[in-house]
């Protein structure tokens, strides 16, 4: 068998987002609020949306768990800001896609750094780790009655996750 | 008739030095690459590998003596009767039984605590009654009580841990009444690896209460020599596949007294005597614990993994892990930012062995260790209270069994550097 490779998986700019996430702070004026844990494993992610009409005004997140988790989300973070919710949505369906293995979808520009979580791909047992922040975003889009245009994860990656 | 296991173990060679090296090749599972490194399997808490002799009893049983036990008047179904029934007597002497009556197959220690707490906890338990219970056990001596406390009025009461991963037992008089109807404790943590003074406790629990004491053996029946008799308890919990045998098959071991005043579990076919309209009558222990079609194979997977570990010897068992945890806790602190949890006597553990490595999460260092071809646990170990005590999201834990050897500690303490590297 092949060693999946580690340095794919733990690259720089990934560490970097887990060693100093981004917009990690508390939002008071939020309208939706959503806890998402891992129960296999405790890791968890609090996300804070201001949304405003169909667009994402301010994103600020809280969690705690492993580098794939928290570099994930702190890295979808930097991207909500002034993102409208199908655009929001859209960004979490090409995200999915990319962790089951698209590789179109990882040269795609508008995932930024989120490009360097491709390598997760190739750890299947970590690509829960990957999505616990998207989770979040799409419980927080539904939870402001948007309706999401992926179907499943099922749907998406066209096996069982 | 010839129901015993045809593969050779080389545990039976009876060579007078305990040699981990030779008793691996005993188990097929360890021979192989995993990232292309050597598997090096470390964890065992969670469930440990299958020797070729228990292989070969499962295989033996279904090829050739597949049938339904205590029902059939045919051969095949004698022979299936007369090897689980076997089984039962076995794992009855290994842990101490006075009679194998007394041995109750069940799925597994949760199944056990569950059996204990649905027809012993829900006949007797009052409002009023105290469970006592320690912050050191597993979710299944917890979840049970706390279900089987809601719908009785009971109340769950607490032995705290210290810093250092052991019980509080001067707390312990004082949290004991005649309001206490049961202590259910573990004997070895499954995270912190201590070893509780049973014997002791039960002495404690005798002066102060009538309560009954459960213990969950899951960690302990596959690592030290358990006797229950001489541990002095009323009801004993233990799992077939954390001690060489097949998943899907554990053990509650109780006092005939105490079992003969339970009433049943589960209904259904094996455990009746008679029944009518009205009502029904029960078969006697261990049967009136046992409906349904039991696991035979795995009964009788557990027998051979019991005759397996005689073999090589709990005592024999009980010193090498000792010496490797002894090993293992002296290198592994060579890492930088290790720090290992439980206590600091090593006379007071098992191996078991969690830790935390600087900032790197278990997770990672979970994926960098298998990357390495190393299987250790990540996350809470079923045992939130621990973790909560210890103000830890998760630990990575190693866990070692006889098969384990220096060349494996070495390995993960490498690997653990490698994780240095990645997460400085």
């Amino acid at each position: 068998m092949e060693n999946p490779p580690l340095k794919s998986l733990y690259q720089e700019l990934i560490l970097e987002h887990y060693r100093r996430p981004r917009n990690k702070a508390d939002l008071p004026d939020r309208t939706v609020e959503v806890l998402m844990t891992n129960p296999v494993c405790g890791d968890e992610v609090v996300l804070q949306l201001k949304i405003e009409g169909d667009e994402i005004r301010t994103a600020r997140f809280a969690g705690q768990g492993c580098s794939i988790s928290q570099a994930s989300v702190s890295m979808m973070i930097t991207l909500l800001e002034g993102r409208k919710l199908a655009d929001a949505d859209g960004l979490a369906a090409r995200f999915t896609r990319m962790m089951h293995g698209d590789e179109s979808a990882a040269g795609d520009r508008a995932l930024g750094d989120l490009r360097a979580l491709q390598g997760v791909s190739k750890f299947p047992v970590r690509i829960k780790c990957a999505l616990l922040g998207f989770d979040a975003l799409l419980e927080a889009l539904k939870q402001s009655g948007y309706t999401s245009a992926i179907r499943s994860e099922w749907d998406e990656a066209g096996t069982a996750p | 008739m010839s129901l015993s296991a045809t593969v050779p173990s080389r545990a039976t060679l009876a060579t007078p030095t305990f040699d981990p090296a030779v008793l691996r090749q005993d188990f097929p599972i360890l021979d192989q690459e995993v990232n292309s490194r050597a598997l090096v399997y470390l964890d065992n808490a969670a469930t440990t590998q299958k020797p070729a002799s228990v292989l070969a009893a499962l295989e033996s049983y279904y090829r050739r003596d597949n049938a339904n036990v205590h029902r059939g008047i045919h051969e095949l179904s004698r022979r299936a009767t007369v090897a689980y029934e076997d089984a039962r007597a076995r794992v009855g002497r290994f842990v101490g039984a006075a009679d194998p009556a007394e041995v109750i197959f069940t799925r597994g220690t949760t199944e056990s605590i569950n059996l204990m707490a649905w027809s012993w906890g829900l006949d007797v338990l009052r409002e009023g009654d105290e469970i006592l219970l320690t912050e050191m056990e597993h979710h299944s001596n917890i979840v049970p009580w706390q279900l089987v406390a809601q719908r009785t009025g009971a109340t769950l009461r607490w032995l705290e841990i210290d810093d250092q991963g052991l019980l509080e037992l001067d707390a312990l008089p004082k949290l004991l009444s005649q309001r206490t109807r049961l202590v259910s404790l573990t004997h070895v943590s499954n995270v912190l690896g201590t070893v509780n003074p049973v014997a002791d406790i039960v002495r404690t629990v005798r002066e102060r209460s009538d309560a009954l004491v459960l213990v969950d053996g899951a960690q302990a029946v596959p690592h030290l020599p358990v006797d229950v008799r001489a541990l002095g308890c009323d009801a004993y919990a233990f799992s077939g596949h954390k001690m060489c045998g097949p998943t899907g098959i554990g053990v509650l071991w109780a006092r005939r007294a105490l079992l003969d005043s339970m009433p049943p579990f589960q209904g259904g076919g094996e455990m009746i005597r008679v029944v009518e309209r009205e009502g029904s009558t029960w078969a006697d222990l261990p049967h009136k614990f046992e409906a349904g079609t039991p696991n035979i194979a795995g009964a009788i997977g557990l027998g051979a993994a019991v005759d397996y570990l005689e073999r090589v010897g709990m005592a024999a068992i009980a010193r090498h892990e000792h010496e490797l945890l002894t090993y293992a806790l002296d290198h592994l602190p060579e890492v930088p930012g290790f720090r290992g949890l439980g206590p600091d006597q090593v006379d007071l553990r098992s191996g078991v062995i969690s830790f935390t490595l600087g900032d790197a999460h278990p997770h990672d260092i979970s994926t960098i260790l298998d990357s390495e071809g190393i299987a250790v646990r990540a996350g809470h170990h079923c045992a939130q209270l621990v973790m909560r005590h210890l103000g830890l999201p998760a630990t990575t834990r190693a866990s070692l069994y006889f098969y384990n050897t220096t060349e494996d500690v070495d390995r993960m303490v490498a690997a653990l550097h490698v994780v240095k590297e990645i997460f400085g």
